[in-house]
C-alpha cells in the first residue's frame, strides 16, 4: 500500500507539472490549449529520438527537448491563437484551432515509420517504446521495505524544484507580476504599458516547455512513449486536474495533480484497474456539477 | 482524380463500388447534424459520441438477446440515447462554454471507461459481434432518413424553437430577459442532439459487423466537431457538406490517406482562421491584413485629397 502511495506521489508530480502548464495558459490567455497534450507527447518523442536514434546523452537530450517544446508553444501562439485574437474571435474558435494543431502533431508522429517523411524524428509509427536500457542511469534503492527507483526520485525532485521556481518567478519577479496583471485584466495591463502579446508568447513558451518536460518524465517513469500518450494518458486527466484545482490557479493545479494521483491509486487499490481509468472523469464530472470553480478557483463566478 | 471521373461518368457503378463510403458519409452527416443542433443553440457539447455509443450498444444487445425486429431495436436505442441525454443534460446545462465542453468530455470518457469497459453484457474491451449487420442493405435507411432529418431540423430552425435557440446563442441573458425559457430550450436542443446521435449510432451498427468501445471516444466526437465546424454552423446543409467532404477526403486523395488526420487538422485550422463560418455560409474570407496593407486605397486617396 505504501508502495502504491509512493507511486501516487510520482504520477501526481507528472500530472501536476502538466496541469500547471495547462492552467497557466488558461489563466493568462483565457484559452484552453488542447494542443498541450500533443506537446507533452512530443517532449517524450523528441527525447527518445535524440537518445535512441541519434545517440545523444539523456540529460542533454532532455534539455533540447524542453527547449523545442517551448518553441512549439510559440508555434501554437503564432499559428493558432494570434490570428484569432486579432479578429476578436470567440473563445470556442481558439479551442477548435488548438484541437486542429494537436491533430496534426499526433498524426505526424503516428505516421512516422522508417522511410517516410518524418523518420528522422520517430520510426515506430503507432507503437509504444521505452527508453533503451542503460540510456538513463537508474539506481534502485531499497529503504524500509520500499523500492525507490532513481528515476522516480529524480522526477519528484525536478517537479518540486520547478514548481518552487515557478512560484518564485510568478510571485517575486517583474515578469511574474506582468503575467499576473495580464491574467487579472488584459486591458488594464495594456494601459500600464505591459506588452501583452509578448506576455502571451512567453506564457505559451513556458507552459509548453513544462508540458514537454512532463512528457519526457512520463516516458521515463512509465517506460511508455507513443504518439498516443498525450491523448490517452494525460489530456483528459489534465483537464480533470485543472477542474479539480480550479482553472487559472497554479497552486490549484499542483494540489489537483497530487489529488488525482491519490484518487487514482486509491481507486486502483480498492476497485481494480478497470474502474481506475474512469475515476478521473467521474471526479471531473462531479466537480463540475457541484463546484465548478474547483478547489482554489475564485475568479469564475461570472462565467456561470 | 479517377474518383471524380467515375462519379460523373458512371454513377451506378460508382454507387455500387462505394456503398460503404456513402453509408459512412450518411451516418457522419446525421452525427454532424446532431452536433449542429446543439451548436445552433450556443452549446458546444462533445457528448454525442457517448449518446451514439448508447444507441449502438442498445441496438446490438437487443438484437442479440431479444427476438424483436430490427426497426424496434433501433427505435429503442434512439429513445434510450435521448433519455440518457436528458439525464446528462440536467446537471450539465447550467455550465457554459468551455465548462460544458469539458463536462461532456468527462461524460463520454466516463461512459466509455467506466461503463462500457466494465459491464459484461457489452462485451467489455472486445466489443460485441453483430450478426444481424447488413452492410449493403443498411445503406437504404440511412439514405432515406438523412433528407428527412435534414428537413425536420431545417423546419425547427425556422420555427419558434429555432428562433429561441438563435437568441440563446447570441446572448443568453438578453434571451432570458425577453421571456425565453432558456433552460428548457437548451434541454430541447440537447435531447434532440442526443436522439439524433443515438439514431446514427444505431444505424452505424447496422452496417458494421461489430461494435467496439474505441469507436465512441472523444476522438470521434472531435472528428464530428470537425465536420460540423468545417461545413458551417449557420445552416443545416453545412454539417452535411462537411461530413461529405471530410469523410471522402481519404478516398479522393489516395496517396495521402495515411495523413488523413494531418489534413483534417490543417483544414480545421484553416477554416477556423480564415473562414470561421464554414464552407456553407454567407460572408467572405476572414483575412487579417497586416498593418502596412492599404485598407481601401480608393477611399484613402479621396479622404486625403478632400483634406
Amino acid at each position: 500500500m505504501t508502495q502504491q502511495l509512493l507511486n501516487a506521489i510520482f504520477i501526481g508530480s507528472i500530472y501536476a507539472l502538466f496541469a500547471v502548464g495547462y492552467t497557466l495558459v488558461f489563466g493568462v490567455l483565457d484559452v484552453l490549449n488542447l494542443a498541450h497534450s500533443a506537446v507533452f507527447m512530443l517532449g517524450a518523442v523528441i527525447t527518445y529520438s535524440l537518445v535512441a536514434l541519434h545517440g545523444v546523452p539523456f540529460i542533454f537530450a532532455a534539455l533540447v527537448a524542453v527547449l523545442v517544446c517551448g518553441l512549439l508553444g510559440l508555434v501554437i501562439e503564432f499559428v493558432a491563437l494570434r490570428p484569432l485574437r486579432r479578429r476578436n474571435a470567440p473563445p470556442i474558435s481558439a479551442l477548435i484551432s488548438t484541437i486542429g494543431l494537436a491533430l496534426i502533431f499526433v498524426a505526424i508522429v503516428e505516421q512516422a515509420t522508417p522511410g517516410t517523411l518524418f523518420s528522422w524524428l520517430w520510426q515506430d509509427g503507432a507503437n509504444s517504446v521505452r527508453f533503451p536500457t542503460g540510456a538513463v542511469p537508474n539506481p534502485t534503492y531499497h529503504v524500509a521495505g520500499l523500492t525507490l527507483e532513481g528515476t522516480k526520485l529524480g522526477i519528484l525532485a525536478t517537479s518540486v524544484v520547478l514548481m518552487l521556481v515557478l512560484g518564485y518567478v510568478i510571485r517575486f519577479t517583474q515578469v511574474g507580476r506582468a503575467l499576473r496583471a495580464v491574467a487579472e485584466n488584459r486591458r488594464a495591463a495594456t494601459l500600464l504599458g505591459i506588452d501583452v502579446d509578448r506576455i502571451f508568447a512567453s506564457t505559451l513558451f513556458l507552459s509548453s516547455a513544462l508540458g514537454g518536460l512532463a512528457g519526457l518524465l512520463f516516458g521515463l517513469a512509465l517506460s511508455d512513449i507513443s504518439p498516443y500518450i498525450g491523448r490517452d494518458q494525460v489530456e483528459l486527466k489534465g483537464l480533470a486536474v485543472i477542474v479539480l484545482g480550479g482553472m487559472g490557479s497554479i497552486p490549484g493545479a499542483v494540489v489537483g495533480g497530487y489529488l488525482l494521483g491519490l484518487i487514482e491509486v486509491l481507486a486502483f487499490v480498492r476497485f481494480g484497474s478497470n474502474v481506475e481509468a474512469g475515476v478521473a472523469f467521474a471526479a471531473l464530472f462531479l466537480m463540475l456539477v457541484l463546484r465548478p470553480q474547483g478547489l482554489f478557483g475564485a475568479r469564475l463566478k461570472e462565467r456561470l | 482524380m479517377d474518383f471524380f471521373i467515375q462519379l460523373f461518368t458512371d454513377p451506378v457503378l460508382f454507387y455500387n463500388s462505394h456503398e460503404l463510403l456513402i453509408a459512412q458519409v450518411g451516418v457522419n452527416s446525421i452525427l454532424a447534424i446532431s452536433l449542429f443542433v446543439t451548436f445552433y443553440s450556443g452549446q458546444l457539447t462533445l457528448a454525442n459520441a457517448g449518446f451514439m455509443a448508447v444507441g449502438a450498444y442498445t441496438t446490438v444487445i437487443m438484437s442479440l438477446y431479444l427476438p424483436l425486429p430490427l426497426p424496434v431495436d433501433i427505435l429503442v436505442g434512439t429513445l434510450l440515447a435521448g433519455a440518457v441525454g436528458f439525464l446528462v443534460g440536467l446537471p450539465v446545462l447550467r455550465l457554459r462554454g468551455i465548462f460544458l465542453a469539458i463536462a461532456t468530455i468527462g461524460f463520454v470518457e466516463a461512459l466509455r471507461l467506466g461503463v462500457i469497459l466494465n459491464v459484461p453484457i457489452t462485451g467489455e474491451g472486445q466489443g460485441l459481434k453483430n450478426p444481424g449487420a447488413d452492410p449493403l442493405g443498411g445503406i437504404v435507411p440511412i439514405l432515406v432518413s438523412l433528407p428527412i432529418i435534414a428537413y425536420l431540423v431545417w423546419r425547427l430552425t425556422r420555427a419558434k424553437v429555432g428562433h429561441a435557440w438563435a437568441a440563446i446563442r447570441e446572448d443568453e441573458l438578453a434571451a432570458s430577459s425577453n421571456g425565453i425559457n432558456v433552460p428548457l430550450y437548451k434541454m430541447i436542443a440537447f435531447v434532440i442532439g442526443a436522439l439524433l446521435a443515438g439514431y446514427a449510432g444505431a444505424l452505424e451498427t447496422h452496417i458494421n459487423f461489430f461494435v467496439d468501445p474505441t469507436e465512441y471516444s472523444v476522438t470521434r466526437a472531435i472528428q464530428i466537431l470537425t465536420f460540423a465546424v468545417a461545413g458551417g454552423t449557420t445552416n443545416v446543409l453545412g454539417p452535411i457538406v462537411g461530413a461529405l467532404f471530410l469523410t471522402s477526403l481519404p478516398e479522393i486523395i489516395r496517396q495521402a490517406s495515411a495523413y488523413r488526420d494531418v489534413v483534417n487538422g490543417v483544414i480545421l485550422i484553416l477554416v477556423i482562421i480564415f473562414r470561421p463560418q464554414g464552407i456553407v455560409a454567407g460572408g467572405g474570407l476572414a483575412i487579417n491584413r497586416p498593418r502596412w496593407w492599404p485598407q481601401n486605397w480608393r477611399l484613402r486617396g479621396r479622404a486625403a485629397s478632400a483634406n
